[in-house]
């Protein structure tokens, strides 16, 4: 099913440039006007005189061998620029996806296993948390952590893996903050709910005791939750990013991409859009099976409604 | 919650277990007032803005609160309460048109789902599936690099992007409230399809619809105000929360945090109150349904 | 109110007399809903003897779930027990630790909804073998063997295969005799059964309570059968006590209960019951719906407002538990209402 979705995405996607006002050459070339050589290029390419499901076929097979085009702006192939800043918004995500489980699912369970103080106060954290968008996330960060306290720098990737993950955390965590602060609070509310079902009654009283209770039969079956929503926050990860590179000056796809989006470099757009889409849809297909493992009354293809 | 996919809150289960959370009275009713200032300025923002929020004064860039500036001003030296004001117009606008529209047809969607049930319940899930593969933001960047950047291209996108999330949520709603044996007996009694839905299904699912609505707009702020900030929503010099942020994210680095921060407190400050209420709206719309 | 030690000796001083393996004397319960406490249970006494097995009989708010949960400590959290409840002359409620993970697995309740109270996520070798390997340091071959061998006396033959399931892959029947073999594979000496058939359709529940009925005289297990069937009770149960408003208002031999009742409201239930042999131009309803612990008057008989034989003496105090021909009764007037409530009442 997901896999329909990613080719009806792409089509949108290829169809992009004719939904753009005036004709595909005009959208391709955004606007600018072109030598007519360099229009017969184009029209070759994209075989601009063929039939649209035939111009669809081709471009689909471009894209599917690794050809995504050339970016109008920098004369250089897409792929080229879409290799080249791909890792550092992996990492990126990567990054903020390893803060959200360990600190976003620690602060839930934590919040959920234990009534009281700790647990008021997570509430409270997480829900102003759940609020801040990753761009305000990401000024006060700099703010605090960049300007007044100098631990990291404000901008740029750095040089080097270890500079590299020093420039990437700021970001990583203005990105983690609010979907860190969900997860946290379905954590809590999905353990302190399995706690209360039935079954777990029927364990208590037949003496299984605590410490078992509370893995087999109240964390286990929180996880499905659990792993739901931190499948989701993670694979909307992938779009927000284009957030934070901007306000890191982070030169990465997202923000390659924003910029393409502003100098209306079709092409790029396209093909960033692609690699996203499918990447959305990969992360979904995994919380999916994973979903499906935890699970046993659930079969892989339906979804839970 | 700044994500293109709200998909995890507003999914009933899910969000039920947000709901589970015992907070006091106090934090709907301090909720409830914020939602209502917010609202009042942004209706009434041009009219209460001491200063001309777009006039540029180089001279003035960055002086802190001074005299009736009570904000000061901001990287082009203008008066950064009066563009705050003003911003409200389109920061709570935009979000707006974005829930009536993907409010309506999700609900739309989920009602003739519902109502038809196999085949048309089928081909609209099917549609829908297949809509879930766009993150909102990223469809808003597609829209905008086609048509454009500006408001209309990218509030149209997420509207896009967030409809089958409500249809999804609204379709399990509307299947249990068709499904209930009072609509049988209407239309035993020869009651029109449309007459049914309207006065039985939308009002006896209205609390749920409403919940979904407040919740939709506080992720609805931020997307647009994230696509501002990208430069891709709200145009400069135009004041929106969004686009002050970008505008005045430099002076971060230079000292000159409160044009920047001034904006973002704003944004956080209704989306919080906008998810409290919609959080005690949910639950109100579960009790409801007993 | 009547005094607890009375009661229990009374209990104890029938036929086939031996020390009570349960013994309940004054238990009130009081959980705290929306801020306030509320009464549950009220004075509640009763006992079981080994082998012995008790119905309790009620309708919905009686507080006969509540007694068993008090039995097992499975109450809500806040709750204030009063009184006493003796597991073979031990204070239950006293136990902690190992001491009370052994008196649980001497005790095996069976819930209403085998659905609910199973783990959907765990297979059915691990819900049945859990307890034997936590609490009794039985192997886990040795665990699934005795499992299986169980599986067999409740009438499931392919033990092995059905143990690698889960619960959804069950019917609720099979679900509940799943149930009640894991609660007999630790060798209780109590069952408590929970309206164990009242979640399934009916032919599955003749087959589960001639399973349970089977195993239990089997095993010799006493057993306290909680329902708001009167009549299976009877059927199954050496004695039936009767509970309203979280009070026990009856105790009798099952086989007396329906002729010679000793409570107003037991002769009530049994006469609301629709009867297949006769034809009748009315169903006999009780008039007022059920009240439960809490809601009931504080100085007076609780079922006084519904009772066709409610005289002034029954609303000026609370009335106790008084022996009757073998049987307990909380009606002042059982004594002289003797022979008239078998049968139809008065209108």
């Amino acid at each position: 099913m997901l896999l329909v979705s990613l080719l009806v995405a792409s089509f949108l996607i290829f169809a992009a440039m004719y939904l753009a006002p005036g004709n595909p050459v005009a959208a391709l070339s955004g606007g600018r006007s072109l030598p007519p050589s360099s229009l017969r290029v184009l029209e070759q390419r994209y075989h601009l005189n063929a039939p649209f499901f035939a111009q669809y076929w081709y471009w689909l097979d471009n894209v599917l061998h690794g050809n995504l085009g050339i970016s109008i702006t920098l004369r250089e192939n897409v792929s080229t620029l879409i290799a080249s800043r791909i890792w550092t918004t992996a990492g990126l995500v990567l990054y903020s996806s390893v803060l959200i489980l360990v600190f976003g699912i620690g602060m839930g369970l934590v919040a959920g296993l234990r009534p009281g103080m700790l647990d008021t106060s997570t509430v409270i954290i997480t829900a102003i948390s759940a609020a801040i968008p990753a761009f305000v996330a990401a000024i006060v960060l700099i703010l605090l952590f960049a300007v007044k306290l100098g631990w990291f720098p404000a901008i740029g990737n750095g040089t080097g893996l270890v500079d590299n993950i020093r420039h990437l955390t700021l970001p990583a965590l203005a990105l983690a903050v609010s979907s860190l602060a969900i997860v946290a609070r379905v954590t809590r509310a999905s353990v302190r709910e399995e706690g209360e079902r039935e079954h777990v009654q029927t364990a208590v009283s037949r003496g299984i005791p605590a410490r078992q209770l509370i893995r087999r039969h109240v964390l286990r079956n929180a996880a499905i939750p659990i792993t739901t929503i931190a499948g989701i926050t993670i694979a909307s990860l992938i779009a927000v990013a284009a957030v934070v590179e901007t306000a890191f000056s982070l030169n990465g796809l997202g923000a390659y991409l924003v910029q393409a989006a502003q100098s209306k470099d079709l092409a790029v757009v396209q093909g960033i859009s692609l690699l996203l889409v499918t990447a959305f849809v990969v992360v979904n297909l995994l919380v999916d099976m994973l979903y499906a493992w935890l699970d046993p009354r659930v079969s892989l293809g339906s979804r839970a409604t | 919650m700044s994500t293109g996919v709200p998909a995890a809150a507003i999914d009933a289960p899910r969000f039920r277990a947000l709901t589970s959370v015992r907070a006091t009275g106090a934090a709907g009713v301090v909720s409830a007032i914020v939602v209502v200032a917010a609202t009042f300025v942004a209706v009434f923002g041009p009219l209460l803005a001491p200063y001309d929020p777009e006039l540029p004064n180089l001279d003035l860039a960055w002086i802190g609160p001074t005299g009736g500036h009570l904000l000061g001003f901001d990287v082009q030296g203008r008066d950064v309460l009066s563009r705050l004001l003003v911003g409200a117009q389109t920061s709570m606008l935009g979000p707006l048109v974005v829930v009536i529209i993907s409010m309506i047809t999700g609900v739309l969607l989920a009602i003739v789902a519902a109502w038809r049930r196999g085949a048309a319940d089928a081909v609209i899930s099917s549609g829908l599936d297949i809509l879930f593969a766009f993150p909102g933001i990223l469809l808003a960047v597609l829209a905008t690099a086609v048509f454009g950047a500006g408001l209309p291209a990218a509030a149209i996108a997420l509207s896009l992007a967030y409809m089958p999330y409500v249809a999804r949520v609204l379709r399990g709603a509307a299947f249990r409230e068709r499904s209930q044996p009072y609509v049988a007996a209407l239309e035993v009694q020869g009651a029109s399809a449309t007459s049914i839905c309207l006065r039985h299904l939308i009002p006896n699912t209205l609390p749920l619809i409403v919940a979904q609505a407040t919740i939709l707009f506080g992720y609805a702020m931020i997307d647009l105000a994230a696509i501002s900030f990208l430069g891709l929503g709200v145009q400069p010099p135009r004041p929106d929360w969004g686009v002050m942020i970008s505008e005045n994210q430099t002076g971060i680095v230079q000292g000159y945090p409160l044009p920047a921060l001034a904006p973002g407190l704003c944004i956080v400050a209704v989306v919080v109150a906008v998810n409290v209420l919609g959080e005690r709206l949910f639950e109100q719309a579960q009790t409801a349904r007993g | 109110m009547s005094d607890p030690a009375t009661v229990s000796a009374l209990q104890s001083a029938a036929p086939a007399a031996g020390a009570p393996l349960l013994d309940i004397a004054g238990l009130t319960v009081l959980l705290e809903v929306h801020g306030e406490n509320r009464a549950v249970l009220r004075d509640v006494s009763l006992t079981v003897r080994p082998g012995e097995a008790v119905g309790l009989v009620g309708e919905s708010g009686s507080g006969k779930s509540m007694t068993a949960r008090a039995i097992d400590r499975l109450l809500p959290r806040g709750a204030e027990v009063h009184g006493s409840i003796r597991f073979g002359g031990s204070d239950v409620n006293r136990l902690a630790g190992a001491d009370l993970r052994r008196y649980r697995n001497q005790v095996a309740m069976i819930f209403q909804d085998p659905r609910a109270h199973t783990n959907p996520v765990r297979r059915i070798g691990d819900f049945m073998t859990e307890a034997l390997q936590a609490n009794l340091a039985v192997s886990a071959a040795e665990a699934r063997r005795r499992a299986i061998d169980m599986l067999t006396q409740v009438g499931i033959d392919d033990g092995a295969r059905r143990l690698r399931q889960y619960p959804h892959q069950m019917s609720g029947g099979m679900l509940q005799r799943v149930m009640i073999a894991a609660a007999l594979l630790t060798k209780p000496r109590l069952l408590l059964a929970d309206e164990p058939t009242t979640a399934l359709d009916v032919t599955t529940q003749a087959e589960v309570m001639a399973i349970l009925d089977g195993l239990r005289r089997e095993f010799g297990l006493a057993m306290l059968f909680i329902t708001h069937d009167l009549d299976l009770a009877a059927a199954i149960c050496d004695r039936t006590a009767v509970m309203y408003a979280g009070q026990i208002v009856e105790i009798r031999a099952s086989a007396l209960l329906h002729d010679d009742p000793l409570h107003p409201y037991t002769a009530a239930l049994a006469a609301a019951r629709p009867d297949i042999a006769q034809t009748a131009p009315r169903l006999r309803a009780i008039p007022g719906r059920p009240l439960s612990a809490f809601e009931a008057p504080p100085q007076e008989c609780a079922f006084a407002q519904r009772c066709p034989y409610a005289t002034d003496a029954c609303r000026a105090d609370v009335p106790g538990l008084a022996e009757l021909d073998g049987g307990l009764s909380r009606c002042v007037r059982a004594h002289e209402l003797r022979g008239r409530l078998g049968g139809a009442p008065d209108e």
